[in-house]
C-alpha cells in the first residue's frame, strides 16, 4: 500500500472565493479512487491541482503540498510538462487532437522526446481497447470516432506516455451506457498498471470501479474511506443523503 | 379572422424579405453585367500580355497586372506575419487588463480608418520619413498597415473559437504553451485564420487610395515590379483611364477590361480562400 499522489493542507482559491479547504488526501499506487459530491464541492478543482492545469487561471491561489510520491509537484524547479506527461488527464468531453489517430498517439510520444513508431501507437491503442476498431483507419481523422471511441483515443493518448498517475475528470458524463461500460472495464483493467483517480457524478458507477471513495462537500472532504464502507455505512449524515440522492 | 390576419403578416413578413434579397441582388448582377458586357470584348490574350502603349490607347495591361501582384505579395509578407503573430500574442498570451483591451479597442477602431489616411500615413512615414520615395515597397508597406487591423482581428476571432478543452488536451500531454498553440491550436484555426488573410488581401488588392501617395505611377514604361521604383496597379490604372485621361471617350473600353480584370483577379483570390478552406475541412482538420 504505497502512497503515489498526496495533498497536504490544500487550499485553493479563484480570485476571493475558496473553492478547497485544508484537504489532506492520500491515494494509493494501482488503485482506482473516486471523487464524488455535488456540483460545485471542488472535486475537478482538487483533481486538476495534481496536472497544474490551474497554471492556466491567473488568478488562482494554491496552497499547501502537493506530491507525486517525494517530487514536490509545485517546486520552482520541476519543469510542469515532466509533471504532465508522469501524470495522465482524461476530460469530462473527449478533446482529441484535430489530427489523425495516429497522430493523436503520436504527438505526446514525440513532443516528450520519447520513441515513436507504429508498434507503440498499436500497443497503446490496444491498451485502450480501441485497436481492433481503428486498425486500419488510423489515418482518418480523430474527429470521425464515435462519442465512445474518441474518449478512449483519448485514453489510449494518455497511456502511450507510460504516466504514473491517470487523472479522469467525468469521462463517461457524455456518453451512453454501452460506452459507458465499456470504458469502466478498461478502467479497471488500468488500475493494474496506473494509480487512477476518478471524478464522477454516477453513484453506480463509483460502487463499480472504485476501489476507495472521498465524499466532497463545499470544498472539504466530508468522509473517504473503502468504496463499500461508504455506500453501505457511511458514517457522516450527509454523505448518506447525497449517495441516497437527496441532494447533488 | 385572426387566423386570417396572422397569415396575412406572416406573407408581409416574407415579402418584405425577399423583395430586400432580390433587390440587393439585382444591384449586383447589373454593376457585373455592365462591367461584363463592357469589358468583355477587351479581353484578349494580348490585352492581358501587351504593356499599354500609344499614351495607353492601345495595347494592354501587363504593366498594372505585375504591379498589383507584386504589391499584393508585398502586402502580405507584411501584413500576414506581424498581423498572425500579434493576434496570437493578445489571444493566447496577454492578460485580460485595462491595456490589452485598450490595444484591442485600438486595432478594431483602426480597421474603420478610412484608406486615404493610411495613404497619408504612408506617405509620411513611408515615403518621407524613412526616405523610401514613392516606390513599391513604400506602398506595399502602407497597404500592410491598411491589412493589419483585419488580419489581427479575423485571427483572434479564429483562435477565439478554438474551445480551451484543446488546448488542455495539448498540455495534458506535456506540450508547453508554445507547442500547444504551433501544434493544435493554429492548425484547428488555420481555415478561419485564412479566410480572413486572403479576404483582406483582396481588399488590399483592389484599394486605390493608399497607394496614390505612396507609389503608384500614372503610366511607365520600363518594366515593372522593382521594390524601389514607382509602379502601375489595377485600380489606379483603372482611376486614372475613367478620370485623368486625355481622351476619356478613347479609352473607355480599356478602363472596363481593367475593371473586369481586377474582379476576376479579386474573384480567384476568393476562390482560393474556398479552396484552401475545402482542402482544410476534408483533412484532419474536421472540427
Amino acid at each position: 500500500m504505497k502512497t503515489k499522489l498526496s495533498a497536504r493542507n490544500l487550499n485553493i482559491s479563484f480570485g476571493t472565493k475558496q473553492v478547497l479547504k485544508n484537504i489532506d488526501i492520500q491515494f494509493v499506487e494501482n488503485e482506482i479512487t473516486a471523487l464524488i459530491g455535488p456540483s460545485g464541492c471542488g472535486k475537478s478543482t482538487l483533481l486538476r491541482s495534481f496536472n497544474r492545469m490551474h497554471d492556466l487561471s491567473p488568478d488562482a491561489k494554491i496552497t499547501g503540498t502537493l506530491q507525486l510520491e517525494d517530487l514536490d509537484l509545485y517546486a520552482k524547479s520541476v519543469p510542469v510538462t515532466q509533471i504532465r506527461k508522469r501524470i495522465g488527464m482524461v476530460f469530462q468531453k473527449a478533446n482529441p487532437f484535430p489530427k489523425s489517430i495516429y497522430e493523436n498517439i503520436a504527438y505526446g510520444l514525440r513532443i516528450n522526446n520519447l520513441p515513436c513508431d507504429k508498434s507503440i501507437v498499436e500497443k497503446a491503442l490496444r491498451e485502450a481497447f480501441l485497436w481492433e476498431e481503428v486498425k486500419n483507419d488510423l489515418k482518418m481523422p480523430a474527429t470521425r470516432l464515435s462519442g465512445g471511441q474518441q474518449q478512449r483515443l483519448c485514453i489510449a493518448r494518455a497511456v502511450a506516455l507510460r504516466p504514473e498517475v491517470i487523472l479522469m475528470d467525468e469521462p463517461c458524463s457524455a456518453l451512453d451506457p454501452v460506452s459507458t461500460l465499456k470504458i469502466e472495464e478498461l478502467i479497471i483493467y488500468l488500475k493494474k498498471k496506473y494509480t487512477i483517480v476518478i471524478v464522477t457524478h454516477n453513484m453506480q458507477q463509483a460502487q463499480r470501479i472504485a476501489d476507495k471513495t472521498v465524499f466532497l462537500y463545499l470544498g472539504e472532504i466530508k468522509e473517504e474511506g473503502p468504496t463499500h464502507k461508504i455506500f453501505d455505512s457511511p458514517e457522516n449524515e450527509m454523505t448518506a443523503n447525497y449517495i441516497h440522492g437527496q441532494f447533488g | 379572422m385572426l387566423f386570417k390576419s396572422s397569415k396575412i403578416s406572416a406573407v408581409v413578413e416574407w415579402g418584405t424579405l425577399l423583395i430586400s434579397t432580390v433587390l440587393v441582388c439585382f444591384f449586383l448582377v447589373v454593376v457585373i453585367w455592365e462591367i461584363v458586357s463592357k469589358g468583355a470584348g477587351q479581353l484578349s490574350w494580348d490585352f492581358i500580355t501587351k504593356v499599354p502603349s500609344a499614351g495607353m490607347t492601345k495595347g494592354g495591361i501587363l504593366t498594372p497586372i505585375i504591379g498589383t501582384v507584386m504589391l499584393t505579395i508585398l502586402t502580405a509578407l507584411f501584413a500576414i506575419p506581424f498581423g498572425v503573430c500579434c493576434a496570437i500574442y493578445l489571444n493566447e498570451y496577454a492578460e485580460d487588463n485595462w491595456l490589452t483591451r485598450t490595444i484591442r479597442a485600438s486595432i478594431r477602431n483602426l480597421s474603420g480608418v478610412p484608406s486615404i489616411i493610411y495613404g497619408l500615413f504612408g506617405l509620411a512615414l513611408f515615403v518621407q520619413a524613412l526616405q523610401l520615395g514613392t516606390s513599391l515597397l513604400a506602398a506595399g508597406l502602407t497597404l500592410g498597415l491598411l491589412s493589419l487591423p483585419y488580419i489581427i482581428t479575423t485571427t483572434e476571432e479564429a483562435l477565439m473559437r478554438i474551445p480551451n478543452s484543446t488546448r488542455e488536451a495539448a498540455l495534458a500531454v506535456g506540450a508547453t504553451k508554445f507547442e500547444t498553440i504551433k501544434d493544435v491550436v493554429l492548425p484547428s484555426a488555420m481555415p478561419g485564420i485564412l479566410t480572413g488573410v486572403v479576404l483582406t488581401l483582396s481588399r488590399a488588392a483592389g484599394e486605390t487610395a493608399p497607394i496614390l501617395f505612396t507609389g503608384a505611377a500614372f503610366y511607365i514604361n520600363n518594366s515593372n515590379g522593382y521594390l524601389n521604383q514607382e509602379f502601375m496597379a489595377l485600380p489606379y490604372h483603372l482611376y486614372m483611364l475613367s478620370t485623368q485621361h486625355q481622351s476619356i471617350e478613347e479609352v473607355r473600353p480599356i478602363a472596363y477590361g481593367t475593371a473586369l480584370v481586377l474582379i476576376i483577379v479579386v474573384f480567384f483570390m476568393n476562390l482560393t480562400a474556398f479552396y484552401i478552406r475545402f482542402k482544410y475541412r476534408k483533412s484532419a482538420t474536421e472540427m
